[in-house]
């Protein structure tokens, strides 16, 4: 398949890997976090660590909406949907994802409407096509999703639709690397920066991690050979003792972002002065909402919303496990109360999240003996 | 809804609960079809219902996945389908033409398939309770002399392998479903795989240790099922597994592994080292079998579980599907 096999070609990810071995320094221990959980995803599903040598360790950043959207606002959106003749449209996603009284799949089961969507622009579709019910679209996602969803606003409002509405839980990447880096339990040596992002906002906006706080960051495609080119870059600054922001994935991210996509979200979205994360806690001006010119299709006033508030299972360690204190599977949960069918905590709902990531692909691997298999 | 999705929770329900209030106590594994002996003549029967939105879609519908699905547990079980009888569960209102359609599917499947359709049943349900219509077959089968299917006889070393391309039938359903704006040129893959069975049984019939048709849930769940089953490691190839560009394409976008994809016209197997070249060779000359491979094998570690190999030396474990697979869009 074009513009993937290109990058997941043997010969040229072996020598990529022995360029690490080469550049990393036995004596030391290198934490690299990957912010976006589609780079988590990627490093288990094509068995990544298995090519690093042990003093490279990957943490795994906040970068995965649903894992960070804390249960309050599902319930939120849950309780909306729970009036008549609404129809909650989400991503798939979601659907996994707990609230209070179960997911939004379990409320499915129990009668909800709930519909899985592809786009938000579906979910306007879906609105036209049921002139007599409420197309509620409980939007998720870093700046990756959100112009998608201010542009269905745009078209909602043009074209009249009044029987639709958004509730945005829409989040920015930036805040959430601050409040990573200014942590006390913090200790990350680089970042492999998000690559879908940064399509959208571009490289510009992580100059201050290089900057001000020192860290290389390398913006990194999805593929395997990608993100070792990323940690190869990362090790080269680190080993000179440089800090810059690299773009790995010129082929997609833009040094400027896009701009259409950048005007259409300030057009249509406003920042939050504050907004609760899961697991980090609430981080001002971290969040997005939809302005007052877009009010009618904005769920959060068109509906009551009861402001849920949830705090998180006591023992559940996601908040740590999301700032790379702990691995997924020193949270005493895992594998335990926690596992994907039934997960507390969302890190184990999105194959993104870094503990479902770890519960499907890692975990039972100790168990095995290193021989890799050829069959005849 | 999980519990029928085919993966770890239909399986907790069948053996929490099923299991211990409904069958006579046995040891023996749960497989796609119970074997009986009446005064000397082995027989296998199984059952499944049919529920699937849309009703018809590229290269099938609900009638002919009703037939080959249980013509393909009893052939998986060691069985050729005999004869069977049918259950339809209608919605008031159907359009006639539209049962007209899937009767007439269902008995050109059997006819293709050998089978005889000898009874059935039909209950009418209000409008908007059936989808339209649910369809159950039961069938019978005689089982092939001499074949000893059971995940426990599995030992390191033994082949796995496939019949042909996984993933066809569940992102066929997915794009028909019209939900996704996405074309590709696929079609569902139901079929009966009794001769490709057949063949395999008569090229390494003593080697043949265990086979199943991956269907809901796809090879992963069937192969996690074997590894617990067998308390061996399966270790997978990930090279060798014969997947389309449009199906490895269309899990790319949304986020799904093929291995976790439905299929109606695969089955895998198990075979003894010593035969798996003749068992190979036998599938890739029966007519619908040029695409069989091994896709790997049998090993002491990691017990219990599946662990896939990439081509530059990473691996991953594999897991049952839980619950559908659902896409990844943000």
């Amino acid at each position: 398949m074009k513009f993937v096999d290109e990058f997941r070609e043997p010969e040229v990810i072996t020598k990529t890997a022995q360029e690490i071995r080469r550049l990393a320094d036995p004596h030391r221990h290198y934490r690299i976090m990957e912010v976006c959980g589609g780079h988590t995803h990627a490093i288990y599903r094509f068995g990544l660590k298995d090519l690093l040598p042990e003093n490279i360790e990957l943490i795994h950043g906040p970068g995965c909406p649903v894992c960070v959207l804390p249960m309050g606002r599902i319930d939120d959106g849950l309780s909306i949907a729970q009036q008549p003749d609404v129809i909650f449209a989400a991503f798939g996603d979601m659907m996994r994802v707990p609230g209070t009284q179960g997911s939004p799949l379990e409320h499915k089961a129990r009668g909800m409407d709930v519909r899985i969507v592809y786009s938000p622009s579906d979910a306007l579709k879906l609105a036209q096509k049921s002139p007599d019910k409420h197309v509620m679209f409980f939007a998720i996602g870093f700046e990756t999703t959100a112009p998608s969803t201010a542009l269905t606003l745009v078209r909602a409002k043009a074209q009249g639709v009044h029987n639709f509405s958004v509730f945005c839980n829409h989040v920015t990447i930036i805040p959430a690397i601050r409040a990573i880096l200014d942590s006390p339990d913090m200790r990350i040596d680089a970042f492999i920066g998000p690559g879908h992002v940064s399509t959208v906002i571009g490289c510009r906006p992580y100059e201050w991690i290089a900057q001000n706080e020192n860290k290389p960051v390398a913006v990194s495609g999805f593929e395997p050979l990608d993100i070792l080119q990323s940690i190869v870059m990362v090790l080269r600054q680190l080993k000179d003792c440089e800090a810059k922001i690299e773009n790995q994935y010129k082929r997609v991210v833009p040094w400027e972002g896009n701009r259409a996509a950048l005007r259409a979200m300030a057009d249509v979205f406003e920042l939050r002065p504050y907004f609760e994360w899961r697991g980090l806690g609430f981080i001002s001006q971290s969040a997005l909402r939809i302005r007052d010119n877009y009010a009618e299709w904005d769920s959060e006033r068109r509906f009551q919303v009861p402001g849920v508030r949830v705090t998180d299972p006591k023992a559940a360690q996601c908040g740590e496990v999301l700032k790379g204190v702990l691995k997924p599977h020193q949270c005493k949960l895992f594998g335990k109360e926690c596992t994907p069918e039934h997960p507390v905590g969302a890190l184990m709902v999105s194959s993104e999240g870094s503990c479902a990531a770890y519960f499907n692909y890692e975990h039972r691997k100790t168990a095995m003996v290193n021989s890799i298999v050829s069959v005849a | 809804m999980a519990h029928g999705a085919g993966g770890k929770a239909s399986r907790r329900l069948v053996e929490g609960l099923f299991a211990p209030l409904l069958f006579a106590p046995s040891s023996e594994p749960l497989g796609d079809a119970a074997h009986l002996n009446f005064n000397g003549i082995g027989l296998a029967i199984t059952t499944d219902s049919f529920v699937v939105k849309p009703l018809s879609f590229p290269g099938g519908s609900i009638g002919e996945l009703a037939v080959n699905g249980t013509v393909n547990d009893l052939a998986v079980s060691g069985a050729k389908a005999e004869a069977m009888v049918v259950t339809f569960v209608l919605e008031a209102g159907l359009p006639t033409p539209v049962l007209e359609a899937e009767v007439r599917a269902m008995g050109d499947a059997a006819r293709k398939a050998g089978v005889r359709i000898v009874g059935g049943d039909t209950k009418v349900v209000e409008h908007g309770k059936a989808d339209s219509m649910y369809i159950t077959t039961t069938g019978i089968g005689r089982l092939i002399s001499g074949l000893k299917i059971d995940p426990r006889s599995v030992r390191p070393c033994d082949k796995i392998l496939l019949s042909g391309p996984i993933g066809d039938h569940g992102i066929t359903i997915l794009l028909a479903r019209g939900e996704l704006d996405l074309e590709a040129d696929l079609r569902s893959d139901t079929r009966s795989v009794f001769p490709l069975v057949d063949a395999l049984v008569k090229a390494a019939g003593p080697g043949v240790r265990w086979m199943r048709d991956p269907t809901r849930g796809g090879a992963a769940t069937s192969l996690n099922e074997l590894a617990r089953d067998c308390a061996f490691g399966i270790v997978l190839v990930e090279e060798m597994i014969p997947v389309r560009d449009a199906v490895r394409g269309a899990c790319e976008l949304l986020g799904l592994d093929p291995l976790h994809i439905a299929n109606e016209g695969q089955f895998l197997a198990v075979v003894a080292p010593e035969y798996a070249d003749a068992a190979l060779n036998a599938l890739s000359l029966t007519s619908g079998g040029e695409g069989a491979q091994v896709i790997g094998e049998v090993r002491e570690q990691p017990a219990g579980a599946v662990l896939v190999t990439t081509r530059y030396g990473g691996t991953r474990i594999i897991d049952m599907l839980v619950g559908d697979p659902l896409p990844r869009i943000c």
